[in-house]
C-alpha cells in the first residue's frame, strides 16, 4: 500500500479481513450444504441413506439410485414433455418478447406507457390466484391435459419479464446503427433484424435462461393441467418418489440431480450475460 | 405460475441510476420514415404479446372477480350450466370464518419473519462480501449461484429430508454434535417447528438473489466517501447510516418489496414439504385458496380468497410499481 492518506483507514480493514473471511466461509458452508447433500445422497448406497446414524461423508459410492430413478415408469416421456413444453414456450416467448420490446424501446406511440404498466402489473398477481380461472378457462377451451395449455401459460407468464428485460438491451443499442442501415436502403424492420437483433444476443440469452428456469421448475400448473401419467413433466414425475409408504430419498435425490443439471449448466453458461442483463436491463428500467 | 417461478420471473433488479444518455434520442433526422408509414407498426408489434397477456392474465383475473360473486362448484364446472349469482355471500362467508383469519395471520407472520431474516441475511452477506478476500468471495458466489439455480422442488425435497425424523441430518447433528437428544424427533408435528423448516428453505432460496443484488448496489457506494467519513471519525454504524444506506436504499426497498410479494404468496414449499396435502395448521392464503377450490370443489370460494389476497397485497404492489417506474423513469 502506498503512503497516501487512506492508510489511516486501511490497517483495521486488513486486521478484520480474517474475521470477514471466516464469516464468508461459514456462509459458504450454509449455502452450499444442501447442494452438497443432494449430490452425495444421490451417490450413496441405500443402506447408508436409510440409516438411523447419518454421516456427513459417504463411505462408499454407487450409481444404484440413478438406475432406480431412470427405471421409474415414464422417465422418458417426462423428459420429452418437459423438453416440448419448455422448448416451445421459451422459443415463442423470446420471439414475442423481442418484437414487443423493439416496439416499446424504439417507438413513441400512444398507449406505450399503458402497455409497460401492464407488463409490470400482471407480475404482481399471485400465481395461485390465477390458477383457478386459468383451469376453468382451459377446461372451456379443451386445453386440459394438452401440452398447448401448459405451453401457452408458461409462455405468457414469462413474457412480461422477458419483454421488460430485452427492452433494456434494445435501448442500450444506439438507434443510429439502424438509421444508417436505413439510409443504405433497409426497411425499418429489416434494419432491426439485421443490425440490432444480433447485438441483442446477451439480452436474449439472459431473458431466455430466466424463462427456461421458470418453465423448467414449474410444477403446480403442470400438476393441475396435465392429468395423464405419460404427459407429466419432470417436476410432476418427481412426485412418484413420494409414496404413502415413504420417500425413496436416494432415487429422489438422483432424479433431482438429473433435473437440476440442465438448469445449473445453462445458468453457469449464461451467468455472465445474465449479470449484465440484470443490471443494464434494470438501469434503463 | 407458481411461487417457484416468481423467484426468477419478476422484473429485474434495479441498480442506482446510471448516467442517462442512450435513451435520449437525437433530433429527428431526415432518415426517419414518414410518420404515417410507421404509425401502425408499433401496435402490430406489441399486439401478439398484448393479446397473449390479456388472454392469460387479464381475462382470467376478470373471471376471478365474476366467479367470486357466483357459486361455481364441480357441477357448474363440468356441465357448463350457469352458476347462480350469490352477491357478496362468498366474501361474507369467508370473512366470517374464524379459520380464514387464522390463515391470514399465519400468512402475515410467516411473511414478516421470512422477509426480515432474508433481508438481514442478504444485507449482512453483501456487506461482508465486500470485505472478504477474493478467493472466499468466489467460493461464496459459486455457492450462491448453485443455490439460486436449484429448482424449488429439489430444494424442498432436500430440506424435507434434512428434517426427516429418522434419517434426517438435522436430528443427527443436534444429537451427535450439539448434545441435544433429538433422535426420532418429528419437526412437523408442531407447526411452529415445521414452519422453521419451511422458512429455512424459503430464506435459503431467496438469499442469493437478495445478496447478489445488494452487493451490486454496494459497489455503487463511493469508496472515497466511506474513507473520508472514517477519517473524520465516523463510527461504523454512522458510516452505514449516512454514507452507505442512502445509496443502496432504493435497491433495498425494491428487493424487500419483492420478498414481501414472494413470501406472502408462498405455496410450493409448503405444499411439497407436506406431501401435497398440507394439514390445516399449515394453511397459508395460497394453500387455503387452492384447497377450497380443488379439494372442496368450491371454485368460487377459492376465487374469493384469491381476490382478498390480491387486495391485501395491493398496497405493497402499488408501492413496488411506483419504485420501478421511478427507477426506470419511463420517459
Amino acid at each position: 500500500m502506498s503512503t497516501s492518506t487512506p492508510q489511516v483507514y486501511r490497517p483495521d480493514r486488513k486486521k478484520n479481513r480474517l474475521v470477514y473471511n471466516v464469516l464468508g466461509l461459514i456462509a459458504f458452508v450454509l449455502m452450499a450444504f444442501p447442494v452438497y447433500w443432494l449430490i452425495i445422497s444421490s451417490l450413496r448406497p441405500n443402506a447408508e441413506i436409510r440409516s438411523y446414524d447419518q454421516t456427513l461423508w459417504p463411505t462408499s459410492i454407487t450409481f444404484d439410485n440413478f438406475s432406480r430413478a431412470i427405471k421409474q415408469p415414464n422417465f422418458g416421456t417426462a423428459i420429452e414433455s418437459s423438453l416440448i413444453v419448455c422448448g416451445v414456450a421459451v422459443v415463442v416467448g423470446m420471439l414475442l418478447a423481442t418484437i414487443a420490446a423493439f416496439a416499446i424501446g424504439r417507438f413513441q406511440f400512444r398507449g406505450r406507457k399503458f402497455f409497460m404498466i401492464v407488463l409490470l402489473v400482471v407480475q404482481l398477481l399471485p400465481p395461485t390466484a390465477m390458477l383457478i380461472p386459468i383451469y376453468i378457462q382451459l377446461n372451456d377451451l379443451g386445453g386440459l391435459n394438452e401440452y398447448w395449455g401448459v405451453i401457452v401459460i408458461y409462455l405468457v407468464s414469462t413474457l412480461p419479464f422477458a419483454t421488460w428485460m430485452i427492452r433494456g438491451f434494445v435501448i442500450n443499442i444506439p438507434q443510429e446503427l439502424e438509421e444508417s442501415a436505413m439510409v443504405d436502403g433497409c426497411s425499418r424492420m429489416s434494419a432491426f433484424w439485421r443490425i440490432t437483433f444480433p447485438l441483442l444476443a446477451p439480452g436474449l440469452a439472459a431473458a431466455a435462461i430466466f424463462s427456461l428456469i421458470t418453465a423448467w421448475n414449474e410444477y403446480l400448473l403442470a400438476y393441475v393441467v396435465l392429468q395423464d401419467n405419460d404427459k407429466y413433466t419432470l417436476n410432476v414425475w418427481l412426485m412418484n418418489f413420494t409414496t404413502s409408504r415413504g420417500i425413496d430419498y436416494g432415487a429422489l435425490m438422483a432424479a433431482s440431480t438429473m433435473i437440476a443439471i440442465p438448469v445449473v449448466a445453462f445458468f453457469l453458461l449464461v451467468q455472465k450475460y445474465m449479470a449484465t442483463g440484470l443490471t443494464s436491463g434494470a438501469v434503463k428500467g | 405460475m407458481s411461487a417457484a417461478d416468481m423467484k426468477a420471473a419478476d422484473p429485474p433488479v434495479s441498480v442506482p441510476r446510471a448516467p442517462e444518455g442512450a435513451e435520449s434520442r437525437p433530433p429527428k433526422s431526415v432518415t426517419r420514415k414518414p410518420r404515417k408509414a410507421g404509425a401502425l407498426l408499433p401496435y402490430l408489434l406489441i399486439a401478439p404479446a398484448f393479446i397473449a397477456i390479456a388472454a392469460v392474465f387479464v381475462w382470467p383475473f376478470i373471471k376471478t372477480v365474476i366467479m367470486s360473486f357466483q357459486d361455481v362448484g364441480r357441477r357448474e364446472l363440468w356441465s357448463g350450466s350457469a352458476a347462480p349469482w350469490v352477491g357478496f355471500d362468498q366474501f361474507t362467508d369467508i370473512l366470517g370464518d374464524g379459520e380464514f383469519w387464522d390463515v391470514v395471520w399465519r400468512t402475515i407472520i410467516f411473511m414478516v419473519v421470512c422477509v426480515a431474516v432474508t433481508m438481514a441475511g442478504g444485507l449482512g452477506l453483501s456487506m461482508i462480501m465486500q470485505r472478504m478476500s477474493t478467493w472466499v468471495r468466489l467460493l461464496l458466489t459459486a455457492a450462491l449461484v448453485a443455490a439460486w439455480s436449484m429448482p424449488l422442488l429439489v430444494a424442498t425435497s432436500i430440506f424435507r429430508w434434512f428434517a426427516d425424523s429418522d434419517y434426517g441430518v438435522l436430528n443427527m447433528v443436534l444429537t451427535k454434535y450439539l448434545g441435544i437428544d433429538a433422535q426420532g424427533h418429528n419437526w412437523f408435528l408442531d407447526p411452529k417447528q415445521g414452519f422453521v423448516i419451511i422458512g429455512a428453505v424459503v430464506v435459503w432460496g431467496a438469499i442469493p438473489f437478495v445478496s447478489v443484488t445488494l452487493y451490486a448496489a454496494l459497489t455503487q457506494v463511493p469508496k472515497e466517501l466511506e474513507e473520508a467519513a472514517s477519517l473524520d471519525g465516523a463510527s461504523v454504524p454512522g458510516i452505514f447510516r449516512y454514507v452507505t444506506w442512502p445509496v443502496i436504499k432504493p435497491v433495498f426497498q425494491m428487493v424487500a418489496t419483492l420478498s414481501v410479494l414472494w413470501d406472502f404468496n408462498v405455496f410450493g414449499q409448503i405444499f411439497l414439504m407436506r406431501g401435497n396435502k398440507p394439514e390445516p395448521e399449515y394453511s397459508v392464503l395460497g394453500i387455503y385458496s387452492f384447497e377450497k377450490a380443488f379439494e372442496s370443489n368450491s371454485f368460487s370460494q377459492g376465487a374469493a380468497i384469491s381476490l382478498i389476497t390480491v387486495l391485501l397485497l395491493s398496497g405493497v404492489a402499488v408501492y413496488y410499481l411506483r419504485q420501478l417506474l421511478k427507477i426506470g423513469e419511463v420517459e
